[in-house]
């Protein structure tokens, strides 16, 4: 189990195959081996939400997964996320709202508050707040996160679909 | 209002048509944050890059008997294993001393460990590889033989003469002692009617910066230069510090720093690790990259506060309160930080207790000792938070003695606003502070009679909510009182150089730092104001000593106050430079022209004259058009260091709304407010943001953070998972108030707002703690607020 692996995947709508070692977190593989950096690594062990990422349409700890088990299936990061504009309106207004200051939780942060927009057209300040529970972040003191999550949401409501 | 018409006596460069100064603009460059496109120190990868992975002591305090790396050297991927006696031949060891804190002691630190460890998580040798996973590999196969030694763990038996001293040649563990006494201190109680003490226990906590302290150091031995990418909060500091113990000139060294994911104070240190780094780039001749994983910052991080404080306070029936008196004891590791040193937390503490009240009557004592402990140094808001918290739960402690309400004795006892300028008992010159009308503000915002009366009908149901005031002052824009005149080189002043480009946009440089804070934003609001361009026009480059002028960099609250004040005295110099071109070129009287819209216009009837596009196309292509004699200067640079007061003080108050459950010992956050004046506001938004963001790492300290060690000196919480922070659904909605002192000190009017939210977020919550359980007549003064602290103060653990 320590010769590297094949793996075939999709990320950002592009097919990747490579080979990697076993023990290779998902985390590490995006940012070292495809060099997609915006996911960011804080805790290794599952708690801070820096490294958050879509595998299959789910949001997923990268530090908790490894490379080999996302083999089929596909991967989206904050790049692949920014680059279709998912998630610009969202961008748009946590850039309105000042609701980063060091940008090292940010794509994490983006990624877990799309998943809850996706799944809730109105989500309450309790259930925003409830929601991001799993994301740390040490510069703003989260009210300002709050605040642009919740003026997305008004703002998608008005929005055709 | 005061406020109102020293304002207004200041109209100036600032108070221009379309000044972004006062404006909510959005910070420049997000998107690259956004999109995951920044360039932190752990995203750099450069050729020939090897990986760095610190092999570090399980022990607090022991020997190193033999280091045998013989099996470790033959693993896959191994470059180099080097040892702290080998590298101690490429970097020299340092002093964390400074000689204005008289007497502070510490012994020479090597950049790893030699012959002895003395705290768990000190490095004993550095494993390089060609990946961090493979440097990890080999490094459980070095084999390190330990003898291990006594712990020194308990501050409060540090100084007993049965303890090990750490570094026998210092003779005790006294690390720093500082009394003050103003006099006449014992009558001054005397004269109370009341006396009140109380012990107050502060935990020892950390930064937790989110990205975790990275440096790539890259020696190039053909230029004889090491470019060191580091998340630094002082770039010149870091490479003046390189430079002195690697045996080189300041320039060769170059530091850059890109984007730091948070810092806090964390990362204004220099750290042995990061000295190591440095040191095995030279030695190894290429790229070396050092990433701290999460045990490692919890280990190596400086931590902070860990004090324990005794207090007391006299106070007379009608509310004045005659004298202070406080205790203080910290230990700070093994060794005093270098080059800012380990004693200017207790230095502070005793500096800034009673700061804000008439009280004249204070006598101090702090005593600082060495410990076999993670070293301990300045983290945001560094002394402030323990400080408030003495001198607030003193005055609250008075307040219940005498059956006073806590909003009253304060309004009793804060300086008045229209005593200024004055002094504090220890000295400190305040300039122009606002706590009257501070406090009178959050009673209005809070509704605090509304609030009492909740808590009161709530309580018949047994609720238990309290209500918890705390009113700060704050160290801001420091001279070169606080570092320089000790001897570090450490830049107080900071400077900025401003340049119209060849197509009429500007390249502004300066010393500041970002660190999220919004350096870049306010930067380009000032430049842009001054020079009456639009923001998008301005480019802010930061972060790089080859590229900015000299300056002390983004820490203790400075940047906007100083690196505000010089990018707006170099704005006004290029302004006049392109005033004086533009009245050459249009035949015309600098006085009568002015710059409006990226164009420069008729002072008086604001028509455009000449777009700055094509009067920096005039000067740099066809100078051969200007008259004779005119030589243009589209480029500007001006420094700025506070000179007349050593810091310009800021003040506020804070206050917690909470409902502590007697039964469980959980304490739910309701609601919290803040008023404070940072003098001018460049932007409304990034200093609401700063504050809120300061509160809530001031709330992590009163209910969550402990570094939590055993007997022996081991930290037992060194993960996220068992290390509490706050998290989104725990914290409240923050509401912060302004009142507006402008310093005089600077035609900017700025004063610092970075940390004025962590020196009295503990205060307020302790104090609202106590509120709440009054009824149950305990009293809590031990943070972090766990369950566990609270049951026990019930009785009922």
């Amino acid at each position: 189990m320590t010769a590297p692996m094949p793996i075939s995947l999709e990320v950002n709508g592009e097919r990747v195959d490579l080979h990697v070692l076993p023990r290779v977190n998902l985390a590490d593989f995006l940012r070292e081996h495809l060099h997609l950096t915006g996911t960011h690594v804080g805790c290794e062990h599952g708690v801070c939400g820096a490294c958050t990422v879509r595998v299959n349409g789910e949001i997923v700890r990268a530090c908790l997964m490894l490379a080999v088990q996302v083999h089929g299936k596909t991967v989206q990061t904050i790049e692949g996320l920014s680059d279709s504009g998912e998630v610009a309106d969202l961008q748009s207004a946590f850039r309105e709202r000042n609701a980063l200051q060091c940008g090292y939780c940010t794509p994490g942060m983006l990624m877990a508050a799309e998943d809850l927009l996706k799944q809730q057209n109105e989500p309450s300040r309790e259930l925003i707040r409830e929601h991001l529970s799993g994301n740390y972040c040490r510069c703003t003191g989260y009210q300002a996160i709050v605040d642009a999550i919740e003026a997305t949401a008004h703002s998608r409501r008005g929005r055709p679909r | 209002m005061i406020v109102a018409r020293r304002q207004a006596e200041r109209l100036s460069v600032l108070d221009r048509p379309n000044s972004y100064i006062g404006k909510t603009v959005p910070r420049p460059n997000l998107d690259r944050l956004m999109q995951g496109r920044g360039l932190y120190v752990s995203d750099i990868e450069l050729p020939r890059m090897a990986h760095v992975v610190f092999l570090r002591s399980p022990h607090a305090h022991a020997k190193i008997v033999a280091i045998d790396a013989s099996a470790a050297k033959r693993m896959p991927g191994v470059i180099a294993i080097v040892t702290g006696r080998e590298l101690a031949a490429v970097i020299t060891p340092w002093v964390g001393v400074l000689s204005h804190l008289k007497r502070l002691k510490s012994a020479p630190q090597y950049a790893m460990a030699i012959d002895r460890v003395c705290w768990q998580g000190e490095a004993v040798a550095a494993v390089v590889a060609t990946s961090r996973a493979l440097a990890e590999d080999a490094g459980e196969q070095v084999l390190v033989d330990y003898e291990e030694l006594e712990a020194v763990t308990d501050m409060q038996t540090a100084l007993d003469p049965k303890t090990p001293v750490i570094h026998p040649a210092l003779g005790d563990n006294l690390a720093f002692e500082r009394l003050h006494d103003t006099g006449n201190v014992d009558q001054a109680f005397e004269a109370a009617d009341e006396v009140v003490e109380a012990e107050f226990v502060f935990g020892r906590h950390t930064g937790v910066t989110l990205e975790p302290r990275s440096v790539v150091a890259d020696w190039n031995s053909a230029e004889g230069r090491l470019t060191i990418y580091q998340g630094t909060q002082a770039p010149h500091m870091v490479q003046n510090i390189a430079a002195l113990h690697l045996g080189l000139r300041e320039q060769q060294v170059r530091v850059v720093c890109k984007d730091v994911g948070g810092s806090f104070g964390i990362k204004v240190h220099i750290y042995a690790d990061e000295m190591a780094t440095y040191a095995l780039s030279k030695l190894l001749r290429r790229p070396i990259k050092f990433v701290a994983d999460r045990v490692e910052s919890f280990n190596t991080d400086i931590h902070a506060r860990d004090h324990r404080c005794k207090g007391r306070i006299g106070v007379r029936r009608d509310g004045a309160i005659t004298a202070f008196k406080i205790d203080d004891l910290t230990g700070i590791g093994p060794y005093s930080m270098y080059p800012r040193t380990s004693a200017i937390e207790a230095n502070q503490v005793v500096n800034l207790v009673g700061g804000p009240y008439t009280t004249k009557s204070y006598r101090a004592r702090a005593r600082v000792v060495f410990q076999n402990k993670n070293v301990m140094c300045q983290y945001r808001a560094v002394g402030h938070p323990i400080a408030c918290a003495v001198t607030e739960g003193l005055v609250d402690l008075a307040a219940i003695r005498i059956g006073m309400d806590p909003v009253q004795i304060r309004k009793r006892n804060l300086i008045a606003d229209d005593a200024y300028p004055c002094a504090s008992p220890t000295g400190l010159r305040f300039e122009q502070l606002s706590h009257q009308a501070c406090l009178t503000k959050l009673v209005e915002m809070m509704d605090y009679a509304g609030l009492r009366a909740e808590q009161a009908t709530l309580r018949r149901t047994n609720i238990y909510r309290g209500i918890g005031v705390a009113s700060f002052i704050e160290v801001t824009n420091p001279s070169a009182a606080f570092y320089g005149v000790g001897g570090a080189r450490i830049s107080s002043q900071d400077g900025v150089a401003v340049r119209l480009d060849a197509q009429g946009s500007v390249i502004c440089q300066t010393s500041i730092t970002e660190q999220g804070q919004g350096s870049e934003a306010l930067t380009a609001q000032i430049v842009a104001t001054v020079l009456g361009v639009a923001m998008e026009r301005v480019r802010v480059i930061l972060g790089d000593t080859d590229n900015t002028p000299y300056g002390g960099g983004t820490w203790a609250s400075r940047g906007a106050g100083i690196g505000g004040e010089a990018a707006l005295q170099a704005a006004k110099v290029l302004r006049k430079n392109i005033l004086d071109v533009a009245a050459a070129i249009l035949q015309s009287n600098p006085a009568e022209l002015d710059i409006a819209g990226n164009a420069v216009v008729n002072a008086g009837d604001r028509e455009p004259r000449i777009e700055l596009s094509e009067l920096a196309r005039i000067v740099y292509f066809r100078p051969d058009t200007l008259p004779p004699g005119i030589q243009p200067e589209l480029m500007a640079t001006r420094h700025f260091v506070p000179r007349e007061y050593p810091f310009a003080f800021t003040n506020g108050v804070q206050a917690s709304w909470l409902e502590v459950d007697p039964e469980t010992g959980f304490i739910r956050l309701l609601k919290h407010w803040v008023v404070e004046d940072c003098g001018t506001i460049i932007n409304p938004q990034l200093v609401d943001e700063q504050i809120r963001g300061g509160v809530v790492q001031g709330l992590g300290a009163a209910l969550f953070e402990k570094c939590v060690y055993d007997e022996r000196g081991q930290l037992t919480n060194a993960n996220m998972a068992d290390y509490l922070v706050p998290m989104a659904g725990e914290m409240p909605d923050i509401d912060v108030g302004h009142v507006v002192s402008p310093t005089r000190e600077s035609e900017l009017g700025a004063k610092g707002a970075g940390e004025a939210g962590t020196a009295g977020a503990a205060a307020a919550v302790i104090n609202a703690v106590n509120d709440a359980l009054g009824p149950f007549g305990t009293l809590v003064t031990e943070i972090p607020l766990t369950p566990q602290v609270i049951l026990t103060a019930l009785g009922r653990l």
